[in-house]
C-alpha cells in the first residue's frame, strides 16, 4: 500500500464524510416542520415564536445555519434535543456503543456460518447439499427483518419461552441476561448477510476451483485439502471483505428495523423516535453518525483489502 | 424475445421465477375483483376467526377476510415496489450514462459523490426522504426510487464503461458504422440487459423496503391492506391467532423470492457464457 493510495483514500473519506452532512442537513432542513413551533407547541405566541426563532438562529440563511450546525459537530456539539432537552452527542453515543455490540456479534455469526457454508456449497457442487443452501440462501434473502424478527419472537419467545421478547441489559451489569436479551437481534439482523455471503463465497469459489492454476496444483498431486485450503480459498476469499463491508449497508438498516422491534435501545431506536417527534438535532445527529460508520467500515475494508491484496496499488 | 423465453424456461430458477412474478401480478392486477369480501368492512361477529371454508385465511381483529386484503392489497405492495425501482433505474441510468458519456474529470466527480451518497444505507435514506415529504404510499414509493438511484448509477455507468471497450464496438468503429449504428444496435441491447437485471433483482429489495417502512408507520396507512402494514397490525394478536400475521408474511417472502429467483434466471439467461 503506498502513501499516496492512503492520502486518497483519506481525501475521499473526507469528502464522503462531507456530502453526507450536505444532504442530512439538506433533508432535515427542508423540512415543512418549524422548529420553533414544535419547540413551543401550536398555541404559543407570535412573540415568542420570534424569541425562540432568533435564538436558534432559524432567521439566518441556509448556508451559515449548515455552517453553524457543522462546525459545532466538529467539535463534538451536536446540538440539543427538542424532545428531551438533553445534548444530543453524548446520547447519540451511547446509543451507537449499543448498536455496534449488536452489529458486531451479527458480522461475527455471519462470517463463522456463511464460509462454511459457502465453502461446503462450492466443494459439492450440484449436489443435494449444495441445492439446499442455494434454496435455503434465496428464502433468507427474501424474508425482510420485520418479518422474521416477529416470527422469531412468535416461537421462540411466546410459543417455547426459551428467549426474552423484547428489552435490553447492558452486558457489563449482567452478562448472561444481556446475552440472552441479545441472541433474536443478532440471529434476524444475521440471517440476511448469512445468505447474501455464503452465496457470493460459494460462487467466488466456484469460479476459483476452475482456474488453471487450481488445475495445475491438483495435476501436482497436492492433496485436494492443501488445493482448496492454501491454493483457492485466499484468492476466494479477497472479494469477500468488499462484499462484507458493503453489506454493513444492509446491516445498518436492519439495525433500525430490529432495534425497533426488540425495543432495544440503540442508534437506530434513537433514530425512529426521533423521525416520529420529529427532533430535527436528533435526526441529523443520528443519520450522520449512522452513515460515517458505514463510509469508516468501507474505509477499512478498502484498506484491508489493498494491504491483502499485493496487485493493488492504485496510487 | 422468444430466444430468450426458452433459455429461461430451462433454468429451474428462471422457471420457478416466471410462475411465481406471473402469478402475482395477475393477483395484483385482477385482486380487487375476485376478492371474496371486502377488505375494510368490519364484520364484529366474525373477529379471530381461523381458516375456515367460508373464510380461507380467516380473519383479523376487526372481522375482515384476509385472503381478500392480501389479494387487494398485493396493489399496492407489489405495483409500487415495482414503480419504484422503475423510476430508480431511469434515474440512475440517467445519471450513469451521462458520467460514463461525459468521461474524465466530471465523470470522476459524479462518481465520488455516487460513492459518498451510497454510504448512507438504503433504509436510513428512504426514512429521510420520508421524513422530509410525509408518510403515505406515494411518498414511501418516491423514497425508494430516490434511494436506489445512487446504486444504480453505478452499475450503469460501469456496464456503460464495459460494453464501449468491448471488442465488437471496436469493429464497429473500424468498420466505419454511424455513431447512431454503434450506440443503438451495438452499445444499447447490452447496456439494457445487464440494468433490466439489476432492476429485476431490485424489486424484490424494494417490496421489503417498501413493507418495512409501512411496518415502521411511516408507509401505507390504516386501514389500507398494506402487506407490511397487515404484518405489523396483527402483532399484536399474534399469541392468540398467528395465522393472522403467517399470510402477509408468507406473501411478502414469496414475491421477493420470486423476482430474486427471475433476476438470476434473466442474468443466466443473457448471459450466454454459462
Amino acid at each position: 500500500m503506498s502513501p499516496a493510495y492512503l492520502l486518497k483514500r483519506l481525501a475521499l473519506i473526507g469528502y464522503t464524510l462531507f456530502v453526507v452532512s450536505l444532504l442530512v442537513f439538506g433533508i432535515t432542513q427542508i423540512l415543512p416542520a418549524d422548529a420553533a413551533t414544535m419547540l413551543l407547541g401550536e398555541n404559543a405566541t407570535p412573540a415568542a415564536l420570534a424569541a425562540v426563532r432568533e435564538k436558534l438562529g432559524l432567521n439566518d440563511p441556509a448556508w451559515l445555519q449548515y455552517w453553524h450546525w457543522l462546525s459545532g459537530v466538529l467539535q463534538g456539539d451536536f446540538g440539543t434535543s427538542t424532545r428531551t432537552g438533553q445534548p444530543v452527542g453524548p446520547t447519540m453515543f451511547t446509543a451507537l456503543g449499543r448498536s455496534l455490540q449488536l452489529a458486531l456479534l451479527a458480522i461475527l455469526l455471519t462470517l463463522s456460518l456463511a464460509l462454511p457454508l459457502g465453502i461446503g456449497g462450492a466443494v459439492n457442487r450440484g449436489k443435494a447439499a449444495d441445492l439446499g443452501v442455494s434454496i435455503t440462501s434465496y428464502i433468507g434473502v427474501s424474508i425482510p427483518e420485520f418479518v422474521s424478527a416477529t416470527l422469531l419472537i412468535l416461537v421462540l419467545a411466546d410459543w417455547l419461552q426459551w428467549l426474552p421478547a423484547t428489552g435490553y441489559v447492558p452486558l457489563s451489569e449482567n452478562f448472561g441476561r444481556g446475552i440472552e436479551h441479545l441472541v433474536l437481534p443478532v440471529v434476524t439482523v444475521s440471517i440476511i448477510m448469512i445468505a447474501h455471503i455464503s452465496r457470493m463465497v460459494r460462487s467466488e469459489l466456484v469460479d476459483v476451483l476452475h482456474t488453471d492454476y487450481i488445475r495445475a496444483a491438483r495435476l501436482k498431486g497436492l492433496p485436494p485439502r492443501t488445493v482448496l485450503f492454501r491454493h483457492a480459498l485466499r484468492n476466494a476469499l479477497l472479494p469477500t471483505i468488499t462484499i462484507v463491508a458493503l453489506d454493513v449497508g444492509y446491516l445498518l438498516g436492519g439495525v433500525i428495523v430490529v432495534e425497533e422491534i426488540f425495543a432495544l435501545p440503540g442508534l437506530g431506536r434513537q433514530l425512529i423516535v426521533a423521525i416520529q417527534t420529529r427532533d430535527l438535532p436528533s435526526i441529523q445527529a443520528g443519520a450522520l453518525i449512522m452513515a460515517s460508520t458505514y463510509a469508516i467500515a468501507n474505509f477499512i475494508a478498502d484498506l484491508a483489502y489493498a494491504w491483502l491484496d499485493k496487485r493493488i496499488q492504485y496510487g | 424475445m422468444g430466444e430468450l423465453f426458452a433459455r429461461m424456461r430451462r433454468s429451474p430458477q428462471g422457471l420457478l421465477g416466471m410462475i411465481l412474478v406471473a402469478t402475482m401480478l395477475v393477483i395484483a392486477i385482477t385482486g380487487p375483483w375476485i376478492a371474496p369480501y371486502d377488505p375494510e368492512t368490519f364484520a364484529p361477529l366474525l373477529r379471530y376467526k381461523p381458516p375456515t371454508f367460508e373464510h380461507w385465511m380467516g380473519t383479523d381483529q376487526y372481522g375482515r377476510d384476509i385472503l381478500s386484503r392480501l389479494l387487494v392489497g398485493a396493489r399496492s405492495t407489489v405495483l409500487m415496489a415495482m414503480l419504484a425501482s422503475a423510476l430508480g433505474t431511469l434515474a440512475g441510468a440517467l445519471i450513469g450514462t451521462t458520467s460514463a458519456y461525459l468521461g474524465g474529470r466530471a465523470d470522476e466527480a459524479i462518481m465520488r459523490t455516487i460513492d459518498a451518497v451510497m454510504s448512507i444505507p438504503s433504509l436510513l435514506m428512504a426514512l429521510l426522504i420520508v421524513t422530509l415529504l410525509g408518510k403515505s404510499s406515494v411518498n414511501a414509493l418516491f423514497a425508494i426510487g430516490i434511494a436506489f438511484t445512487p446504486g444504480m448509477a453505478r452499475v450503469t455507468r460501469s456496464v456503460a464503461l464495459a460494453v464501449r471497450k468491448q471488442d465488437y464496438v471496436s469493429a464497429a468503429i473500424a468498420r466505419g458504422e454511424s455513431a447512431r449504428y454503434i450506440v443503438w444496435r451495438e452499445m444499447l441491447p447490452n447496456v439494457v440487459a445487464p440494468i433490466i437485471v439489476e432492476m429485476t433483482i431490485r424489486v424484490a429489495f424494494a417490496v421489503m423496503l417498501f413493507a418495512t417502512l409501512s411496518f415502521l408507520g411511516l408507509g401505507a396507512q390504516p386501514p389500507k391492506p398494506e402487506w407490511g402494514l397487515m404484518v405489523s397490525e396483527s402483532r399484536k394478536y399474534m399469541g392468540q391467532s398467528p395465522w393472522m400475521i403467517l399470510w402477509p408474511s408468507l406473501s411478502i417472502a414469496t414475491v421477493a423470492i420470486g423476482f430474486n429467483l427471475l433476476g438470476d434466471g434473466l442474468r443466466d439467461a443473457l448471459n450466454p457464457r454459462t
